[in-house]
């Protein structure tokens, strides 16, 4: 088994549903998280808040963001374990935000000694 | 936000139904009644944070024990968050801003006790069903911020586009500025006047989901259900725990009670002659007549109260042979003098049809003023008479009536009921 990290941005849509799609949205992640769990390969991860900072530069420089479009903001992450990447990214396939025009970035984690 | 998982077992199902869309209401409310309907939309916003966080939060730590007090909690400390803030703005010695500070929290906290809230809610009702704004608007208005359907839902509600219900809204929101329109709870006859809009509105919500064909039956039932919550709430203030508002809750659980037996499992409309009445909900039926009770302590009779009284008739009848259309009648005769209709006079015609003769029916329908206008134009009309001169057997009368009835209406089980008739008229007419 190896460690995937699923980086989750997007899903914009979110921000004009009313609350009873809401909770639906919600439901459905509580489920995925639930399946994910009962498979034993659910291993972390954490959510992100919405603002943040970036520190640049040589002399460093520290500006708000990077929030260049919206659609790149970083929702929070996750460790999945799976064999391959081919598995992982079919595991991410589920993932709630998808029809909401979010995206899962499927990173494999180097094993290090 | 996306949303994290976390230790979430078990909790998939641990949230109740709908607690989103009440607890929307619940949270605009409060919030309105702090910041002022001029800030409506900062309401709206910090509410719509609140189902993010929450979204983020109970996937990745667990729903709590108590969603609700939760949501809440995140509600109020963003009010308080933005209150300071723009105290902040302002600049006092320390010691007076820690005072300010106090105080507001204080302020605010009394605001988000249970009877405040409810208190809120109803004031958000009657800011809604303003008389300065338009009918439509007080409906798009009412499903937003208080029953807290979203724009997608209202528009589905309505059977009209997103676009249509944006416009509304902000002209409604529009208006509440502009007119200065505080949340508060009318007093003397102006609490009577309103009163009466309010009952517009939610008896207009109910129909909307009981008699429109054209919406989704899932959406339907939820427009009855927040339209009965509601009044429920209203008939539980002081405000508005009147006989009308009882009239109106007894009226809307009797046509509740026949709501899986007025459509059949491939969505045809079932005609109360037809209706299973073992499947009527029991429940709603004894409660209808509890309210129905309490809505006759005093001298007061409204539409509402006849309204009731004849949809209690009905759900009294073993089968359809054994309605008291005797009773019915009178029932409608005492409808039409506080209430006359050219609608209540074609229901009033379907009884007499049943209690006397079709013919005599046919003749009250022709009777009514702007009858050709309204057989043009209803679809309720050309339906009814032609149901009529098709039972009497006058083919020739019932065919272009029907066919206009067909072509008046956009529901699809609306159309196929008619289309039933006009087939059966084709094939007589072939024997």
């Amino acid at each position: 088994m190896k460690d995937f990290m699923f980086i989750f941005r997007g899903a914009n849509e979110q921000y004009s549903m009313g609350p009873e799609e809401m909770q639906q949205h919600m439901q459905k992640w509580l489920a995925w998280v639930a399946a994910l769990q009962n498979k034993k390969i659910y291993a972390g991860g954490h959510p992100l808040l919405p603002y943040g900072k970036t520190v640049q530069g040589k002399k460093p420089i520290v500006t708000d963001g990077p929030f260049a479009e919206s659609k790149e903001l970083v929702g929070g992450y996750f460790i999945i374990k799976a064999t391959s990447m081919e598995e992982a990214t079919e595991i991410a396939k589920d993932c709630p935000d998808l029809p909401l025009g979010g995206a899962v970035e499927v990173r494999e984690v180097m094993p290090v000694e | 936000m996306e949303t994290m998982p976390g230790n979430t077992s078990n909790s998939v199902n641990a949230i109740v139904d709908h607690l989103f869309r009440h607890e929307s209401g619940k949270m605009v409310a409060v919030l309105t009644r702090i910041f002022g309907v001029h800030n409506l939309e900062m309401a709206e916003d910090v509410v719509q944070e609140a189902f993010l966080r929450a979204t983020q939060s109970w996937v990745f730590n667990a729903v709590p024990d108590n969603p609700a007090a939760w949501l809440m909690q995140v509600a109020k400390n963003r009010a308080i968050d933005i209150i300071r803030r723009q105290q902040h703005c302002t600049r006092y010695s320390k010691e007076l801003a820690h005072q300010l500070e106090q105080e507001t929290a204080n302020t605010v906290q009394q605001f988000f006790s249970e009877a405040e809230i409810a208190d809120s809610q109803l004031r958000m009702i009657f800011a809604c069903c303003h008389p300065a704004l338009k009918e439509e608007d007080q409906v798009a208005l009412t499903l937003k911020t208080v029953a807290g359907f979203g724009i997608a839902e209202i528009a589905r509600a309505l059977v009209t586009n997103e676009a249509v219900i944006q416009k509304r809204l902000y002209r409604a929101r529009q208006l509440l500025k502009e007119e200065n329109i505080v949340l508060e709870i009318p007093a003397g006859n102006e609490l009577s006047r309103r009163l009466e809009s309010v009952y517009t509105i939610l008896y207009l919500l109910f129909n909307e989901g009981y008699n429109s064909g054209k919406a989704d039956e899932l959406i339907r039932r939820d427009l009855c259900a927040e339209a009965m919550r509601l009044c429920l709430l209203l008939s539980t203030h002081k405000a508005g725990n009147r006989p009308a508002t009882f009239a109106l809750l007894s009226l809307m659980c009797f046509h509740a009670s026949r709501f899986e037996s007025r459509v059949s499992e491939t969505n045809d409309i079932i005609l109360l002659p037809g209706q299973d009445r073992s499947k009527w909900n029991k429940e709603l039926i004894h409660r209808g007549y509890y309210f129905l009770e309490k809505s006759s302590e005093g001298e007061e009779l409204t539409i509402y109260h006849l309204e009731s009284a004849i949809a209690a008739e009905h759900c009294l009848a073993p089968e359809f042979a054994l309605t008291n259309w005797q009773r019915l009648l009178q029932l409608y005769d005492m409808l039409l003098a506080i209430k006359p209709t050219p609608q209540v006079l074609l229901n009033r015609a379907i009884v007499v049809a049943q209690l006397h003769s079709i013919t005599a029916a046919i003749d009250e329908i022709k009777q009514i003023e702007n009858i050709d206008h309204l057989l043009r134009t209803h679809y309720i009309f050309p339906a009814v008479l032609g149901d009529l001169y098709l039972r009497l057997g006058d083919h020739r009368q019932a065919q272009p009536l029907l066919h206009t009835a067909w072509r008046l209406t956009t529901s699809q089980a609306e159309k196929k009921l008619i289309a039933e008739k006009l087939e059966r008229l084709a094939t007589n007419n072939l024997n």
